[in-house]
């Protein structure tokens, strides 16, 4: 069974989203009112935001949480015996605690809070150096974001590793056929992402962490687009290790976790040291505090533990499962939409259900820059460029190509914009 | 159009960008360059071929946006029949302009249509897509001067 029939299909009998006007099939969008950003203008004009996969916005009571933890309970951590000090390290506390109930993690422990998801990445491959020889394998995918490919790149040219990749196949999905024949006796890490921030694929992340672990290798996964957007349990996907961050999850800015089962954490070395990751430190020696503060070297970002919990809140109070089935009515309606305006080659998976709630297009009439400053004189923001995954658009031909991503609060309302919209830059290009 | 658009798109940007002059690689050339805009992954080739110090022709190879492509277009059609000088002190000036909200290009440089691409400094993300191939222009001309292979001009340096 592979992953994608597991869990990350939106489960027969969801809820469509009850209480929208005429439900899933053409909703107005969930909890838009508790997003402020959502009511301001751009350039005259209602902003219509399709660039969640970026970042998502932010709910009131995650704005109103980190500004709550300045106005009341601001201090540092794990330090000082002062009641602000052990607030702030309750609410710090807290936070890995409910990160780990949302992701169905069993121990506190096997959260670290960092300060991204590039930055979870980056220990990951940091932290693994010490174990890793001359002529060792990690095997990436052809779909990752350059936050799980440069730090592997990084690694394999500092300790001469062998760097090999799974490719992606013309219709956006992993080569699963090649991967008996790239996972070899000296494969140490896997490293993939589990929804591509371009393409959307949802690739099945069990199924190639059950033939990783027959090899004997690790495998870190890149969940930055898949936390709050489709069920994540980190036991039934299986990887070792899991990166994510709180921004593109409706929480605040830099803050991003490293989920992992204990044994690998345990093999990772530190990568930052200072304060806070100790244990004893002499003149000349130095003992790592246990897991996970060795990794939490510095002052965190207390604020933004303080508001994430919010977010979780949110997405639980509509379940993830829901919030599923909203992105998945979306993104099949600007799929159906954007393929008949013609002359557009959209990426990725056709089938909505096998993909994240984004789609990446190009026009070859339309630059991606040009379309996308267009779109923002209407009001509508989405991403152009190519998004941080420059192997993946050498594949795909393109130089760059336009995204729209959602979140919950994105309505059908808003995908006609898209399409009215790049019908106003074609008009403007006469194409 | 409210928002600028027609101040960034002007007729005359759309349509170098439609029928970009110069715009097929040279056979022959003097000096070339290549350059590229790493955060948006626009790429092109400036080729020159001169006689003495005089450009005879120019071959401007965009991948990139209508900006991009429209600058290159307009490069490639105001640098033929100047001096690598005379084409370099365009290319300062173009760059120096992009960066004065209120500055205008001296007429005596005989700017043509580049100033149709002032519109660009209402919008900073979009500078760097003018500027690139006139970076690249003034590599190909510096190459030239000191007899060297062009290194690869990026918008970051």
């Amino acid at each position: 069974m592979t992953s994608r029939d597991q869990a990350l299909n939106a489960p027969a009998g969801v809820e469509p989203c009850a209480g929208q006007r005429d439900g899933c099939e053409r909703c107005g969008g969930l909890a838009r009112e508790r997003f402020p950003i959502l009511r301001r203008a751009v350039h005259g004009l209602p902003l219509v935001y399709l660039d969640s996969a970026a970042t998502s916005q932010k709910p009131e009571q995650v704005i109103a949480a980190e500004a709550r933890y300045y106005r009341e309970h601001n201090a540092n951590v794990h330090r000082g015996m002062h009641a602000l000090a052990a607030e702030a390290t309750d609410l710090y506390e807290q936070c890995r605690r409910r990160v780990g109930r949302f992701l169905g993690v069993t121990r506190p422990e096997q959260v670290v809070t960092l300060r991204s998801a590039t930055a979870a990445l980056n220990l990951a491959a940091g932290g693994l150096a010490h174990r890793l020889r001359p002529g060792d394998e990690i095997l990436v995918t052809g779909m990752e974001h350059h936050a799980n490919l440069v730090p592997w790149i990084a690694l394999a040219r500092r300790e001469g590793l062998v760097l090999r990749h799974l490719p992606v196949t013309d219709g956006g999905e992993l080569d699963l056929g090649r991967l008996p024949d790239l996972l070899t006796d000296r494969t140490r890490v896997v490293a993939l992402t589990h929804v591509s921030n371009v393409l959307g694929t949802i690739n099945p992340v069990a199924e190639i962490v059950a033939a990783a672990h027959r090899r004997g290798a690790l495998v870190v996964v890149d969940a930055a687009q898949s936390v709050g957007h489709l069920p994540v349990n980190f036991a039934a996907l299986g990887a070792d290790l899991l990166a994510f961050s709180a921004h593109k999850c409706y929480g605040p800015m830099g803050l991003g976790f490293l989920v992992g089962t204990p044994e690998a954490l345990a093999q990772l070395e530190p990568v930052e040291f200072g304060g806070e990751m100790i244990e004893t430190v002499t003149m000349d020696a130095a003992t790592w505090a246990a897991v996970p503060l060795r990794f939490e070297a510095g002052t965190p970002h207390v604020a933004a533990t303080a508001a994430f919990p919010a977010a979780l809140d949110l997405v639980e109070e509509y379940t993830v499962e829901r919030l599923r089935t909203h992105e998945i009515s979306l993104t099949g309606y600007a799929w159906e939409r954007l393929s008949a305006l013609g002359g557009l080659t959209l990426h990725g998976p056709a089938d909505p259900a096998a993909r994240g709630g984004l789609i990446s297009f190009h026009d070859p009439q339309l630059h991606a820059h040009d379309l996308a400053q267009l779109l923002d004189a209407r009001g509508v923001a989405v991403r152009a460029g190519h998004h941080c995954a420059q192997p993946l658009h050498r594949r795909l031909g393109v130089a760059a190509t336009a995204r729209a991503s959602f979140g919950l609060y994105n309505s059908h309302d808003d995908v006609d914009a898209l399409i009215e919209g790049i019908r106003y830059a074609r008009s403007v290009f006469g194409t | 159009m409210s928002t600028g658009m027609d101040d960034l798109y002007r007729e005359v940007i759309l349509d170098h960008h439609r029928r970009p002059r110069g715009s097929s690689a040279l056979a022959h050339p003097d000096t070339e360059a290549a350059g590229k805009n790493p955060s948006c992954g626009d790429e092109l080739t400036l080729q020159l071929a001169c006689d003495g110090d005089v450009i005879r022709e120019a071959g401007v190879v965009t991948r990139g946006c209508a900006i991009a492509t429209a600058s290159g277009s307009i490069l490639a059609e105001l640098v033929v029949g100047r001096t690598l000088d005379e084409a370099r002190r365009l290319a300062d000036a173009f760059r120096a302009v992009l960066h004065d909200p209120e500055g205008e290009l001296p007429d005596d440089l005989a700017p043509g249509d580049l100033d149709a691409l002032l519109g660009v400094r209402r919008f900073p993300m979009r500078v760097k897509c003018a500027v690139l191939p006139w970076i690249t222009l003034t590599e190909a001309v510096a190459a030239r001067h000191e007899g060297r292979v062009a290194a690869e001009t990026t918008t970051e340096a």
